[in-house]
């Protein structure tokens, strides 16, 4: 066993936790900081939005989440053009918590599905310009190829729909990914429950990413431990390696030195 | 002179910097971004650049979000 050398990286870091969480329909900044504390995630998602000009508010959501303690993932959430995911880019960029970005380009309200050719199009200009980008993207292995060939640091298809909890209800489609790409894949969007991110660690991906999951659970700390568990669980049997399937039985006790 | 601050009007003096901005809304020494006319505005460019009549300003900060 070779658990204290399981590592990944990503754009240049090297992490331990395979959980990626988003920070977003928590109750407060502090229930926030918990359930990232104890899902163990080191990688944490946020939004980009206007400051209430008229009240600004006294806190901010990194006084909770340090960027010196976790990497901070802007994502471009509600886009609907590659030029405002660019633009939202910049922004975040420029707000110091350096150039790494989730992109995210919708092309549809009621699925959330993204917009691949606009996806593409924004993760050209934004690699041009520095950035590393980590693309929420379908399950579709051109569109993933395509957003590696355009350097991409990894490639984020969806198992479900976004906040939908479905689970991964595309296991061909990712594996096709995940045996076709050479950058990390991690499955965005769709995981509900503990044995959904299990079964997409145990699919050999290389980390999960989640929000509603956690926050929208009845007690988000607890699911936020959960979640660590199905992530881990599932990786470890991933390195283990799983038996294969059979039709019939094979018993597991000796066949002999049977009583009489 | 009058702007446009994230899609409200605002009034400030003529000549007015970025930074003379941010200090009157309480944001100078949080962490925000800001947008001039849909560019981005460095950080280090905010006390050299002065805004125009008519200006659009967009100010953003990080929020929860998945």
């Amino acid at each position: 066993m070779r658990e204290s050398t399981d590592t990944f990286e990503l754009a240049g870091r090297t992490y331990r936790s395979r959980l990626i969480v988003g920070t977003g329909k928590y109750a407060d900044f502090e229930q926030t900081r918990r359930a990232v504390e104890i899902c163990g995630a080191e990688i944490v998602t946020v939004a980009v939005r206007r400051v209430n000009i008229t009240d600004a508010g006294k806190e901010n959501l990194l006084d909770y989440l340090s960027p010196d303690r976790y990497t901070i993932l802007p994502n471009t959430a509600g886009c609907y053009t590659a030029e405002d995911a660019v633009r939202t880019c910049r922004l975040a960029r420029d707000a110091g918590v350096g150039k790494l970005v989730k992109l995210e380009v919708i092309g549809d309200p009621a699925t959330l599905f993204p917009d691949v050719p606009a996806t593409i199009e924004a993760a050209k200009t934004l690699v041009a310009e520095g950035f590393d980008v980590l693309p929420y993207i379908t399950d579709d292995v051109v569109a993933c190829l395509r957003l590696q060939d355009v350097g991409c640091k990894a490639v984020m298809p969806l198992a479900a729909p976004i906040g939908s909890g479905l689970g991964i209800r595309n296991r061909y489609n990712l594996k096709i990914i995940l045996e076709k790409l050479s950058v990390p894949v991690i499955v965005d969007a769709g995981v509900g429950t503990a044995s959904d991110a299990a079964v997409a660690m145990e699919m050999g991906c290389t980390a999960v990413l989640m929000n509603t999951a956690i926050a929208g659970a009845r007690d988000p700390l607890r699911m936020a431990k959960a979640m660590r568990l199905g992530v881990e669980a599932g990786r470890e049997a991933f390195l283990a390696g799983r038996i294969e399937k059979r039709l019939y039985a094979t018993a597991s006790s000796p066949l002999s030195d049977l009583i009489d | 002179m009058r702007l446009s601050v994230n899609g409200e009007e605002r009034e400030i003096e003529a000549g007015a910097t970025i930074e003379r901005l941010l200090e009157d809304l309480g944001l100078r020494a949080r962490r925000v971004a800001v947008e001039v006319n849909r560019e981005v505005v460095t950080r280090d460019a905010w006390p050299c650049t002065e805004l125009r009549e008519r200006d659009s300003v967009e100010i953003v900060q990080f929020v929860g979000g998945g």
